[in-house]
């Protein structure tokens, strides 16, 4: 993640330099024959590939299978942890109660369900998105909790001298506190969705691009494999950088300014 | 004698097994300043959140009249919100919209923040923050003024320029205000009297009364004065100097 500072034209070539070395190394090791062409495909071989497979439609479709799994997923996810933690937030017991339990299901690797996902879900969708579920819903709520947690009392001493009732500090004091927080909860959230979703296909996929990679490796097409992991790569940024549109709203920049 | 807006009647306060309060008794009279000093821990705080009504006293009554607004020591605007936002928050119950728009408009002329509206707190400074504080407590039919330590988060520069604004605000929209401080300076320049309150369990320890037309200046003679008298009652100067006089 990095942070919003506007850059010079000059600084954002810088990036696109080192992309450019990178891609100068690649092809110089993959010339020298430093590992068997086999194992190490050059670049112009994954662009062949990269075009083969946009034109055989392969591509779009793993595409599209995976990033339906990943975003019902965290919709899922999103939908259900951000009230579970508010209301964890706010309620000091029931916290107390449920956050060892919490913690426990957010430091146990989502992979470690693949088994189950399978044997409960069987092969396709569902499995794949019940382990981006559990990926993403713990982080969201812990870290709700803690945005929650983290609003100054003073802001509730000013909706009870101003007449706020329970839904409008709900609506106009708590949600609007807890937003930069929660959206760069999001953001990390999405981030390991993303890395999840990829490691399920692999295992429990029949489309999807880490099937796509699973496949390539036992088609032995390295130049596919590749190809796949630079679109995942890609999309993993893209989400990021649509996410991080949201700390761009007037009423949410605040969080990020202080 | 019209009723005092705020009366304090010999009030305890306890929390637990500490007692904040022993019979306290203070009464204001409609458009007083008063300020309240004293030893940190004394209850400064607490005092307001009585006057509030936000806490009930062990024993003892408060009783008020009018619409009471608080100013608080740490930054309170939403920062979500822009500063017509936060502002308006004071205007909640006028449903006149276009009264609503004037009233907002001549505030902001008074805090001086006219090209302001559309900005976000954490744009604007820690005066213009506070200005914004004072204009959102201030707007609407506000009697009665808290204000708990509201400048002591300001470099003592934009504190004193504050101290004038705030005077210069409520010549022209008189309110009665209780003002809690630990700034002696600020309490003999802004109020018409100054109570001191002593350790706890606190009661008045003293008050001082400051025979001047508001606003003041901090060095006027009067106000030098009164800093001496509350600062010895104190125990903090030791040697009583004589008033400076001109």
């Amino acid at each position: 993640m990095v942070s919003g500072k506007p850059v010079s034209s000059k600084q954002r070539i810088l990036p696109l330099v080192v992309l450019l070395v990178a891609l100068l190394i690649w092809m110089i090791v993959s010339a020298l024959r430093v590992f068997p062409e086999s194992v190490f495909p050059s670049p112009l071989d994954v662009a062949k590939g990269f075009v083969e497979e946009v034109k055989a439609g392969r591509l779009l479709d793993d595409v599209v299978a995976s990033l339906f799994r990943v975003t019902t997923g965290f919709a899922l996810a999103t939908f259900t942890g951000v009230p579970v933690g508010l209301w964890l937030g706010n309620h000091a017991r029931t916290r107390t109660a449920f956050l060892p339990l919490i913690n426990f299901f957010r430091s146990l690797s989502p992979l470690a369900w693949i088994p189950f996902a399978i044997l409960w879900f069987g092969v396709g969708d569902l499995p794949t998105v019940f382990l981006i579920f559990m990926a993403s819903f713990f982080p969201l709520v812990l870290a709700t909790v803690a945005a929650v947690e983290n609003i100054p009392s003073v802001y509730f001493r000013i909706a009870h001298d101003y007449g706020f009732n329970t839904v409008e500090t709900l609506t106009k004091v708590t949600l609007p506190a807890i937003a930069p927080q929660v959206i760069t909860a999001l953001r990390v959230t999405a981030g390991l969705a993303w890395l999840v979703v990829v490691a399920a296909e692999m295992i429990a996929g029949r489309a999807g691009l880490g099937f796509a990679i699973w496949d390539a490796r036992n088609g032995l097409r390295m130049d596919l494999l590749v190809c796949g992991m630079i679109v995942i790569g890609v999309i993993g940024i893209v989400i990021d950088r649509i996410l991080f549109q949201l700390t761009k709203i007037p009423s949410i920049r605040w969080g990020y300014e202080r | 004698m019209k009723d005092s807006p705020l009366v304090v009647d010999d009030v305890f306060v306890r929390f637990g097994a500490i007692t904040v309060f022993e019979n306290l008794s203070i009464s204001i009279a409609e458009g007083e300043f008063v300020a309240v000093v004293g030893p940190s821990g004394c209850g400064k705080t607490t005092l307001l959140n009585l006057l509030s009504q936000f806490l009930r006293p062990s024993s003892g009554e408060v009783r008020s009249t009018g619409r009471i607004r608080m100013v608080y020591q740490h930054d309170s605007l939403f920062p979500w919100q822009t500063v017509r936002e936060n502002i308006l928050l004071g205007l909640r119950d006028l449903k006149d919209a276009t009264e609503r728009e004037r009233q907002l408009a001549d505030m902001l002329k008074l805090i001086k923040l006219e090209g302001f509206a559309e900005h976000y707190p954490h744009q604007l400074s820690g005066g213009m923050r506070q200005r914004v504080e004072l204009a959102r407590a201030l707007i609407g039919n506000t009697d009665i003024l808290l204000l708990d330590e509201p400048f002591s988060s300001l470099d003592y520069l934009t504190r004193i320029r504050m101290r004038n604004e705030l005077a210069r605000m409520l010549i022209q929209l008189p309110r009665t205000v209780v003002l809690v401080t630990h700034d002696i300076e600020e309490a003999a320049q802004l109020a018409d009297r100054v109570i001191v309150l002593s350790e706890r369990p606190a009661r008045v320890r003293s008050e001082f009364r400051v025979e001047l037309e508001r606003p003041r200046e901090l060095t006027d003679p009067k106000v030098v004065e009164t800093v001496h008298q509350v600062l010895s009652e104190l125990g903090l100067e030791h040697e009583r100097r004589q008033p400076v006089v001109a």
